[in-house]
């Protein structure tokens, strides 16, 4: 304890001052491209009225197959819809699913991770069993399922988000409990009289949720490319509902007729996907570099 | 012949606030065969001295000044890694508070203390009864045996036993010590301190001991230098230093341990104020913001005060410092 | 009112569960007894030290009167109630007269609370909130000799001393009659170690408080103290007034304690008691006298029975072959 502490204190997940945050981010190439995109793609979605001339699901046989142009910047579809427009829809449906199902996951994982840290050892244990039995299940698998149950809807795509990420999540929050469960901060507290739900929400969670937090933006992209696969497979957005992997598909059904529905369908996914995971690992880089390596 | 010569050694930290000077014009001296001390409180710059010696600084660390001369050839500041990782180790060696930091966990103590002799050229039984020999050095009872143990079937007191006998089994010429009695308690620290004395007048070695605690610096080193603000207030002897401290915050420190009352004091001694921030560092004396008789020359730069030979402070009022309390 | 202690612990006992089924089938003991049947009291207004080494059981002991641990046997009265016999509910009052400061001085303080939000939080829990809190904190950062603009930082922000005295202000907080100081000054410098025992003897003479302080450092015990117990495996081997133990102390172990302190005096000569081999495990309890296998002065006798307490003045000692010459030959006889 001495001056090192004092210029090595960098805590480690403290998420500290927006504007200082941006700047470190910016600091970093990827980060920067990342952040950009990211942006890019949200306010795409944010302003798909405003931006988009026609209505996503409008048909026009008339002008099916159309090449980009100034009327229609990303062509048409087989039924003649105008792809600029269920891009930018299907952009919306797709962050809404992703910021909707990780952020469930993430409540959910946090408080069965506190309870399964903090409670007492046998239902620590049977949570686990619970989450790895959960774990073990492929994605698809569930999926299938889950669909055959109850018939393809955004419901079920949020679902199956939910049930695959809550375990690692949960994981995460009950090992980072379980260490805290005992620290002299906790103890004070419990000597304090504090209650088992004020330990829990003041004194543990704030300690737990930061690289949680990091790992969930990285799991964002994830989540976006399972509501594109499921759409993809029919499983998820029911026609004619944008999305786009619904888009995809079309394009591989009409790709001899024109290729620019697979273009359409295909580039936000990659922007969406390659932008939310270089803003996770720069995130994780710099505020929490023992994450490396895991998520 | 000295062991270690750091002349007028500065260091600096790039900090988000800014450069943060964390030692300013550092001057020590390690003779062969001497036990050096380093005493001073959190902040004060001592592990940022063992950072530069052992060329560990932090990336944001650099030297700005001055040299590390070891063995009279070297320039530590200015040693490349390899040469530098060539000399860690091997001709300085280093034993810090937790003995975990030195001992793997998962390989028993016998072949950690093989791979230390890899440059030796012994064969593995040689080496083993050089490490049976260095452990009965530290008083493991029944060494033979627990070669084959693990670090955790120790104890603590054994564990830093154990990390003290690899540091001294390839014979360095200087061995430093950081803190490494100060999480274990009085009984073995008597222990420790005892059983470095003693390997250090067999092994012959330099030893640069740095810690807070003022009685274990009494007890074992024959130098010391006080630091304060990561500058070298006070050098000298030991018993320089504790009979005829000239420095005010080493009187003001000694004054504070307890272990100097000898009876309950209604009140325990204590430095008011608080440590200069060292991003801006006050012009002058680092210290005049605490010191009673501090007074206009202190805002300009003191001088190394030469009280007698060997024994330095850097204060404008050496002599007036022992007045002050005489009146007092 | 006067006729009983704050604080009396008679007999008390905690014990661990070690290892699993498997360990108890094959023979192997399954539980530790960390405090090994402890008694004493502590008078309003006086303090009262554990001393021993690490694994000595003194953190143990402080928690089980703090009822953060289970105690399996004895008991512990407290303003003249059982506190064996409390639910959790019962304990909830306790806690505003008993508060309890942890070793660490900055990791005692929840990371992501400001000082405001910490030293609010024991009247939060209290549901004393109706009181102004900002003038709470205001009024404690003055108590502790903190500035008011602290109210704002967060613990990484402080240094050791100024973390301990914002845990010293929480302890405070709600005018507790008991605060038991794991370690208070550990980890401080020690100048820094001053202003906390100044501080400590300040509030305690002024609030009136008792305090219990569970500490390594005997320079510490012997300023702040009145009364003081050594424990060794869990037991106590000597308790008595520390003025008195410091002058004459009667078991070996204490005296050894007592000479282990290195004195900053380069000149001073070092009449040792030097304590060979190692603390033993609790799972292996030495027999007759537990310190037998490690005292300079053990006889056959010590390895077969166990010392029962003597008492010379105040002082309550275990030992056969007390130190203390002029009294030790008569005590020996009567043991």
């Amino acid at each position: 304890m001495s001056e090192q502490a004092l210029i090595e204190r960098r805590p480690l997940t403290r998420l500290g001052g927006l504007g200082r945050t941006l700047r470190r981010i910016m600091r970093e190439p990827l980060g920067a491209l990342g952040l950009s995109l990211v942006v890019f793609v949200v306010l795409m979605a944010l302003f798909a009225d405003v931006l988009a001339s026609y209505p996503s699901t409008k048909l026009s046989p008339a002008d099916r197959f159309q090449p980009a142009s100034w009327q229609h910047l990303l062509g048409t579809d087989h039924l003649g819809r105008d792809l600029f427009s269920r891009v930018l829809h299907g952009g919306r449906i797709a962050l809404a699913i992703a910021l909707g199902a990780t952020g469930a996951s993430l409540v959910i994982g946090i408080v069965l991770g506190l309870i399964a840290g903090y409670g007492p050892r046998w239902l620590d244990n049977l949570m686990l069993l619970l989450f790895d039995a959960l774990k073990s299940f492929p994605t698809v698998m569930l999926a299938l399922t889950l669909v055959t149950l109850t018939g393809p809807s955004l419901t079920a795509v949020v679902v199956v988000v939910v049930l695959v990420s809550v375990p690692g999540y949960a994981r995460i929050i009950r090992t980072q409990t379980l260490v805290l469960k005992s620290a002299e901060h906790v103890m004070a507290a419990r000597s304090m009289g504090a209650s088992t739900a004020r330990i829990l929400a003041v004194h543990i969670m704030p300690n737990v949720i930061g690289p949680i937090l990091i790992l969930a933006s990285m799991d964002i992209p994830v989540v976006v490319a399972i509501e594109a696969g499921l759409s993809f497979l029919g499983l998820g957005v029911r026609p004619p509902m944008p999305s786009w992997g619904s888009i995809l598909n079309d394009g591989f059904a009409n790709i001899r007729d024109s290729y620019w529905i697979v273009v359409a369908g295909g580039l936000p996914i990659v922007l969406t996907t390659l932008g939310f995971t270089f803003l996770g690992e720069t995130l994780r880089d710099v505020f929490d570099p023992r994450l490396r390596g895991r998520g | 012949m000295t062991v270690l010569d750091v002349r007028d050694l500065s260091v600096d930290f790039a900090t988000e606030d800014g450069a943060l000077q964390a030692l300013k014009k550092v001057e020590l001296t390690v003779p062969k065969n001497r036990i050096v001390g380093v005493v001073g409180e959190s902040g004060c710059g001592k592990s940022t001295l063992i950072n530069a010696i052992l060329g560990l600084l932090a990336d944001n660390g650099s030297v700005t000044s001055g040299r590390i001369l070891f063995e009279e050839g070297q320039d530590l500041a200015h040693l490349d890694g390899a040469a530098m990782r060539a000399l860690r180790g091997r001709k300085i060696a280093t034993v810090f508070q937790d003995p975990m930091g030195a001992l793997n966990p998962v390989l028993s103590v016998g072949r950690q203390m093989r791979d230390i002799q890899y440059r030796s050229g012994l064969s593995r039984r040689e080496k083993d009864t050089r490490s049976v020999a260095m452990l009965r050095k530290v008083r493991i009872p029944d060494p033979e045996k627990r070669l084959a143990q693990f670090p955790h079937e120790f104890s603590g007191g054994m564990k830093q036993r154990i990390a003290i006998a690899m540091a001294l089994m390839m014979e360095p010429s200087l061995l430093i010590a950081d803190e490494p009695t100060t999480a274990l308690d009085a009984t073995l620290e008597v222990t420790i301190i005892e059983l470095l004395k003693e390997l250090q007048q067999q092994i012959g070695c330099s030893v640069l001991f740095i810690s807070h605690h003022l009685g274990v610096i009494a007890e074992l080193c024959d130098e010391m230098i006080v630091m304060y603000a990561g500058e070298v207030v006070e050098r000298g002897t030991t018993r320089d230093i504790f009979h005829n401290a000239r420095h005010p915050y080493t009187r003001k420190l000694l004054a504070c341990d307890p272990a100097r009352l000898s009876h309950r004091a209604a009140r325990l001694p204590t430095i008011p104020g608080t440590l200069p921030d060292l991003r801006r560092r006050p012009a002058g004396c680092v210290f005049q913001a605490r010191c009673e008789i501090a007074d206009g020359v202190c805002s300009t730069m003191p001088p190394d005060a030469v009280v007698t030979e060997g024994h330095v402070a850097r204060c404008w009022h050496t002599s007036e410092a022992l007045a002050v309390e005489a009146t007092a | 009112m006067t006729s009983e202690p704050l604080l009396t612990v008679s007999d008390l006992r905690v014990q661990f569960r070690m290892g699993g089924i498997m360990a108890g089938l094959s023979g192997q003991p399954t539980s530790i007894e960390a405090v090994a049947g402890v008694s004493f009291s502590l008078e309003r207004g006086r303090t009262f030290a554990l001393v021993g080494e690490s694994g000595s059981g003194k953190t143990t002991l402080a928690r089980a009167v703090n009822g953060l641990q289970v105690a399996a046997g004895g008991s512990i009265r407290f303003e003249g109630r059982e506190l064996r016999d409390f639910s959790k509910s019962d304990w909830k009052p306790v806690r505003r007269r008993m508060s309890m400061m942890f070793q660490d001085p900055v990791g005692s303080l929840s990371p992501r609370l400001s000082v405001r939000s910490i030293l609010a939080e024991p009247f939060a829990i209290h549901g004393l909130s109706g009181k102004d809190a900002n003038a709470e904190v205001m009024r404690l950062l003055a108590l502790v000799g903190l500035p008011r603009d602290f109210a704002d930082r967060y613990p990484h922000q402080l240094s050791g001393g100024q973390a301990r005295r914002v845990g010293v202000a929480r302890a405070v907080a709600l005018d507790p009659v008991l605060i038991i100081a794991d370690e208070p000054t550990a980890g401080l410098d020690v100048s820094v170690q001053g202003e906390v025992l100044n501080l400590l003897n300040d509030l305690r003479d002024r609030m009136g408080l008792s305090l219990l302080i569970i500490t390594h450092n005997l320079h510490v015990v012997r300023q702040i103290a009145d009364s003081m117990a050594v424990m060794y495996l869990g037991r106590f081997v000597e308790e008595g007034e520390t003025e008195a133990i410091f002058a004459a102390p009667h078991h070996p172990y204490t005296a050894a304690l007592l000479s282990a302190n290195p004195e900053p005096d380069p000149d001073k000569v070092h009449n040792r008691i030097a304590l060979p081999a190692e603390v033993p495990s609790l799972l292996a309890r030495p027999s007759g006298c537990e310190f037998h296998t490690r005292c300079p002065f053990a006889q056959d006798k010590c390895a077969a029975d166990a010392p029962l307490p003597a008492r010379v003045g105040a002082s309550l000692f275990t030992c056969h072959f007390p130190l203390n010459p002029e009294t030790g030959a008569a005590l020996a006889g009567a043991g």
